[in-house]
């Protein structure tokens, strides 16, 4: 394997490491997020889901997925 | 008499009992529990998707947010930051305008923290959020937060999940009375009787989780709550009878033997 093709990005506090030139579609369809469900950050800013197959990821880069579960 | 419809941030209900999805043995249960307390708008939180164990169940799958309005709701933040940035993602994933805020202020006792809550609320407004405020029951901060564009105002009768009751009715009654949004109490309800009272006191509406998620039997508590608001409700509209520390016969005289 061969390091330099490859980044280390933190999804939901994990770490991860992508190929590079991956895109944030790219990392939805690998997780099987329903993404209909789901709003997206990338690095506390919000991502506008129309535009995840033109967001690359970068090295060290801060994603959130997150959905809605029970609470009062 | 005509149909007695809720009326939040412009949108109409017919149900006042509004309810939250927390504390639930399993999305099962709190479906049904739901569905038999009639609630036309549930809480949800937002909180990050399991990427590692894809197996849990999503909410969506059990409440259909086409049928039930979900009310995305900041449980857990502290600052006002993190309670904005939790709607502007909740708004995100499928354009919730209708928002509770709850700012929290101490992790013991829950009590918001109402100077952060009424900048998120100015802040929340000029987003163009609607936003219902969790927030203590203090008649001149509930007022700012009504001037600051608060599309309802929802004080506590007890601390989150107490179950004690509404403890301080005097001020709920000044905020019934100074109140032009919705007033709906959120927190503190144990049991029927206390969802009464806050109907009867005039109250628009309830918000309920702990009572019903941690009864003994959630489903019977859910028709109680139901029943509980519906018949508050009705007992505030019918107009009663001024209380007389006298008593008064409720038969005539005429025709005694």
């Amino acid at each position: 394997m061969n390091k330099k093709n490859k980044i280390k990005i933190v999804v939901n506090g994990r770490l991860l490491t992508v190929n590079i030139k991956f895109s944030l579609k790219n990392l939805i369809e690998k997780l099987k997020i329903p993404i209909n469900k789901v709003a997206i950050e990338l690095n506390e800013e919000i991502v506008n889901k129309k535009k995840l197959n033109k967001t690359y990821l970068k090295n060290k880069d801060k994603i959130e997925i997150v959905h809605f579960i029970g609470g009062g | 008499m005509k149909l007695d419809i809720l009326k939040i941030a412009n949108k109409k209900f017919k149900s006042r009992l509004i309810v939250g999805t927390g504390k639930y043995k399993n999305m099962k249960e709190c479906a049904k529990a739901i569905k038999i307390s009639g609630a036309e708008i549930v809480t949800v939180a937002v909180r990050r998707v399991n990427i590692s164990d894809k197996s849990k169940p999503i909410l969506m799958d059990y409440i259909d947010p086409k049928k039930i309005m979900y009310l995305p709701n900041t449980a857990g933040c502290f600052t006002s930051k993190d309670a904005l940035r939790t709607l502007r993602l909740a708004r995100e994933i499928g354009g919730w305008k209708i928002v509770k805020l709850e700012v929290l202020g101490d992790k013991k006792n829950l009590f918001p923290d109402m100077i952060e809550t009424l900048k998120s609320t100015e802040v929340l407004t000029k987003e163009g959020f609607k936003v219902m405020v969790y927030c203590n029951d203090d008649p001149l901060m509930c007022k700012r937060l009504e001037n600051s564009g608060a599309s309802a105002i929802m004080p506590l009768a007890a601390p989150i999940g107490s179950g004690l009751g509404i403890q301080n009715k005097i001020n709920i009654k000044i905020l019934r009375y100074q109140t032009k949004v919705p007033l709906i109490i959120d927190a503190g309800i144990g049991q029927a009787s206390d969802a009464v009272e806050a109907m009867e006191m005039g109250c628009d509406a309830v918000l309920i989780n702990t009572a019903i998620a941690k009864a003994k039997n959630p489903f019977l508590m859910a028709d109680a709550m139901k029943y509980a608001v519906q018949s508050g409700r009705k007992s505030y509209l019918s107009g009663r009878i001024t209380p007389n520390f006298l008593g008064s016969p409720s038969t005539t005289k005429k025709g005694l033997i």
